[in-house]
């Protein structure tokens, strides 16, 4: 890296050098039995210049070949977008916990053992069910070196349960899922099982609902699925930016309903959305977003902080080594005060999605979520009666988020990115084949 | 930059020595160039080179694989990955039988679009960026344009070896306009098997777009419910691939008995007009080519001919489990994964009918474009178009803003009741992803198709 670095320096005025390196071991299983073991070994080194003031970049596999980057680093930078802001040079870096040295010594073993156990827990209940999951272990060191002197490194361990399940019955097919996952070794499957066996339970019966407008219930499943790419975006620094995101220019303004909280946070130990610094060596905070409902903040990077007249936020991600750009780390909506079973009590008639299809591919920037529930139940009585089919909604967040009624008290981990509780709303449109 | 070819000759003897029921690896090295715009300010542009390999191993029905870009020590990883097979292994394997083949298919463009210089392929962005700022109530666009080489080289452990080498060239043109706090955004999404030619001269197509996003702002919602839809053909050919083909992925349902008993070959899905094809032995398209990555070859294959389910895309592991012809769809987007069963060329056959026949006798009806995306779990389907028009009285009315369309994969082929006579095959931006692999060149098409009881989410 420092090869690079001093290669790089040469030839233009400020460079920065970035390597990712995963090691990654993983156990598959395929209808309910063990199909693969798999790893995986991948380094990536990527390296930007700022050249006449022009930001230049290039990746490669290869770490060895410093020449051959900086020559196609100094050829895109006579292009490249003018680089408005300064790489950060010595930082003290906040700790954050996320290395486990317990997760290398799961053996793979043990990993199919876990796997194993999910399937025996699921297929003990509906024995009919059909499993495909994985149990995955992995190790990612980072560090990055800028011409600056700022300097960072990390080391991440991840440890990931994944079960879904399929039942069949005539061109019927129902799915269940579920997923957790940590930076320490999970050795406790049933956070995952408890999830998929509630599903299969309310599952059982079937409903109709009614094409109307009607009380509607997101559990964390669903608030990932249908709600958080359009919250994503709209609180993205470029989306701001270019102006397209709906709530751009609406800073300190009440948006969302009171009761909405909303942060990001890669601050949070031991969580695999989690890190010390962002990938431009940049301290990472707690960012709120909104609070009781007001907009507070929104999320930058270096380049895009720079040309919006704020400072990064420490939000700056590249996927496999790409060019840093604002992301987030992991969501976190705060809990209200309201217990999922009174919230579900509370219900004449309603719906309760666990997963929504399709909700992320309509006009995700203007706030719209329009998608097949995949997973929904009906709500009839203050009790969940049953599955319910052929069943669309569709909405938009900026209204539908207005108005709430309630927020679950308990919140759960949807993947990395998202921590949730449930949201209940008062009113959304249903479409419904009955 | 290591010499693969040389690295493949010694891996070729290596993977003789394991004992292993099967045992292949691939070598890889591209290079890749990208431009990406956001608003009017370049936003990335940057090249990169990759080079990488994996081994997979079958003992007693398990498999092993190991993914890697050091290319150092591969016996290593060969012993690695029969350890893990060893490990996963619980009975016996099937694999379809195959004679060695030993071939070497060039990329067939006269020039490598990664090396046309990045400011030519700039000025070319740059044309179109002006075009969607010009029009008015445009508040922004992005574009990201990319292209790739590559070479993959093939070897097993019966002695196979294989080279293959492909470009691609993909443009993702979205212009987003706004007012009075709404959005509508509209997209161009065009690809190429390696020809930069594909992405010249877009302009009145852009223009068309940027305008169409405008339009949608002011355009009423549709009222949710049942209609009468007729899709292009670009619609036609995401629901064949995202509603039907994904369900012809043998994988699915090799070892699921009650999916084998809905997905019987010889089944009526739909009338005797409806044919459905998948074919990576179509040549020219972003889904073609001549051996998969098991080294299979390519073939035209039919799903649905006149109406009944015919056959489904095979690996050489599920058309060993499912006694079925191979087909030659094992496939994996680059050696970090393992080649799993995935479509190519998927499109439903031209029939008989006019777009004029076809709305002429349509009351009230919806007409639907073009497709944001699509996703399917099983049977469901639910996608969205880009483009939709209210159908009156037999003729095509006001614009609507895009609807989302979904229901039972079943039942709407059996409601398709008129194929049109104007097949189009696209070869878009991106592909199609499966679990973690993602994305995968492929291309969909067919002709305008009507569809009775569609069900279209709405206020
Ligand atoms: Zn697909």
């Amino acid at each position: 890296m420092e090869q690079i670095l001093s290669l790089a320096k040469k030839a233009a005025e400020e460079a920065e050098v970035f390597e990712i390196s995963s090691e990654e071991t993983r156990v598959r299983f395929e209808a309910n039995k063990l199909k693969q073991l798999q790893t995986r070994q991948q380094t990536t080194v990527a390296l930007r210049i700022i050249k006449n003031g022009k930001t230049g970049y290039a990746t490669s596999t290869e770490i060895g070949d410093g020449t051959g980057l900086v020559n196609a680093a100094v050829e895109t930078a006579e292009f490249g977008t003018t680089a408005a802001f300064q790489l950060p040079g010595p930082t003290e870096y906040p700790s954050v916990n996320i290395y486990d040295d317990a997760v290398n010594s799961v053996s793979a073993r043990e990993m199919v053992a876990l796997g194993e156990e999910m399937i025996t827990a699921l297929t003990g209940h509906t024995p009919e069910l059909i499993c495909e999951g994985s149990v995955g272990r992995s190790v990612i060191n980072v560090s990055i070196i800028n011409s600056r002197g700022g300097q960072a490194a990390y080391r991440k361990s991840f440890f990931g349960l994944d079960i879904e399940g399929s039942l069949i019955e005539d061109t019927d097919i129902l799915f269940v899922a579920d997923s957790q996952n940590s930076c320490h070794p999970l050795a406790e499957t049933s956070t995952v099982t408890t999830e998929v066996l509630r599903q299969l339970d309310l599952a059982k019966k079937r409903a109709t609902v009614p094409s109307k407008s009607m009380p509607v219930v997101f559990t964390p499943n669903g608030i990932a699925s249908g709600l958080l790419l359009p919250l994503m975006s709209a609180f993205n620094g470029k989306t701001v930016l270019e102006g397209a995101s709906p709530i751009g220019n609406k800073q300190g303004k009440l948006v969302f309903d009171k009761k909405f909280n909303l942060h990001d946070d890669p601050t949070l130990v031991y969580r695999p959305g989690s890190r010390p610094c962002d990938d431009e060596g940049v301290s990472s905070r707690r960012t709120p977003l909104a609070e009781n409902g007001v907009i507070v903040e929104f999320l930058y990077d270096l380049q895009t902080g720079a040309l919006a007249g704020k400072q990064s936020t420490g939000n700056g991600s590249r996927s496999r080594g790409g060019l840093p750009s604002p992301s987030a780390t992991a969501f976190t909506i705060a809990p209200g005060d309201t217990a999922y079973d009174d919230i579900i009590k509370d219900i004449k008639e309603g719906l309760l999605i666990d997963f929504l299809m399709g909700a992320s591919q309509g006009n995700v920037l203007g706030g719209d979520f329009s998608g097949n529930v995949l997973l929904g139940f009906k709500i009839e009585n203050g009790e969940v009666v049953g599955r319910v089919k052929d069943t669309m909604v569709s909405g938009n967040i900026y209204r539908a988020l207005k108005d709430i009624t309630a927020i679950g008290s308990q919140a759960r981990w949807v993947g990395s990115s998202l921590l949730t509780p449930p949201i209940y709303l008062p009113s959304i449109a249903v479409a419904s084949k009955g | 930059m290591p010499d693969i070819e040389a690295i493949a000759s010694e891996l070729a003897v290596e993977l003789k020595k394991y004992q292993a029921d099967y045992l292949e690896a691939h070598l890889e090295e591209g290079q890749t160039s990208h431009i990406a715009y956001r608003g009017k300010e370049l936003d990335s542009i940057g090249r990169s080179t990759a080079v990488g390999g994996n081994v997979r191993a079958l003992v007693k029905g398990g498999w092993g694989f190991t993914s890697f870009n050091n290319l150092e020590g591969l016996s290593d990883r060969i012993a690695q990955a029969v350890e893990q097979a060893r490990s996963a292994s619980s009975g016996k394997s099937s694999l379809f039988p195959m004679k060695p083949v030993t071939d070497n298919i060039p990329a067939g463009v006269d020039v490598n679009p990664v090396t046309i210089p990045l400011s030519e392929k700039k000025q070319q962005l740059d044309e179109y960026k002006e075009i969607i700022w010009r029009t008015p109530q445009i508040q922004t666009s992005t574009i990201n344009y990319s292209d790739s080489r590559r070479k993959v080289i093939y070897l097993n452990s019966a002695g196979s070896h294989i080279v293959q080498e492909r470009a691609d060239v993909s443009l993702l043109i979205l212009a987003i306009a706004a007012k009075d706090g709404e959005v509508q955004q509209a997209f161009l999404s065009i690809g190429s098997r390696g020809d930069f030619n594909a992405v010249r001269n877009l302009h009145d197509k852009v223009e068309t777009k940027a305008r169409h996003a405008v339009e949608a702002l002011a355009a009423p919602q549709a009222k949710g419910g049942e209609y009468t839809v007729v899709v292009d053909p670009m619609l036609a050919g995401v629901f064949a691939h995202e509603a039907f083909g994904h369900l012809s992925e043998s994988d699915f349902v090799y070892e699921n008995e009650r999916l084998r008993e809905i997905m019987k070959l010889g089944k009526q899905f739909g009338g005797k007009h409806l044919n459905i094809v998948d074919s990576a032995a179509l040549p020219g398209y972003r889904g073609s080519y001549k051996y998969d990555d098991e080294g299979t070859p390519s073939a035209k294959n039919y799903l649905i001919k006149e109406g009944k389910l015919v056959g489904r895309l095979h690996s050489r592991e599920t058309a060993m489990k499912m006694n079925e012809p191979l087909t030659g769809n094992a496939r994996a987007i680059n050696y970090r994964y393992p080649p799993i069963v995935r479509m190519t060329n998927t499109y439903i056959e031209s029939g008989e009918v006019s777009f004029e026949d076809m709305i002429a006798d349509i009351k009230e009806g919806i007409y639907a474009k073009d497709c944001f995306g699509g996703t399917t779990a099983m049977e469901m389907f639910t996608f969205s178009a880009e483009e939709a028009y209210m159908i009156r009285d037999g003729k095509i009315a006001e614009t609507l803003r895009p609807v989302v369309l979904t229901g039972n994969v079943f039942n709407t082929l059996a409601n398709i009741d008129a194929i049109g006579n104007d097949l189009y095959i696209h070869d878009g931006a991106g592909g199609c992803g499966k679990g973690e692999q993602m994305p995968l060149p492929v291309s969909t098409g067919g002709p305008h198709i009507r569809i009775q009881k569609c069900l279209i989410g709405g206020s």
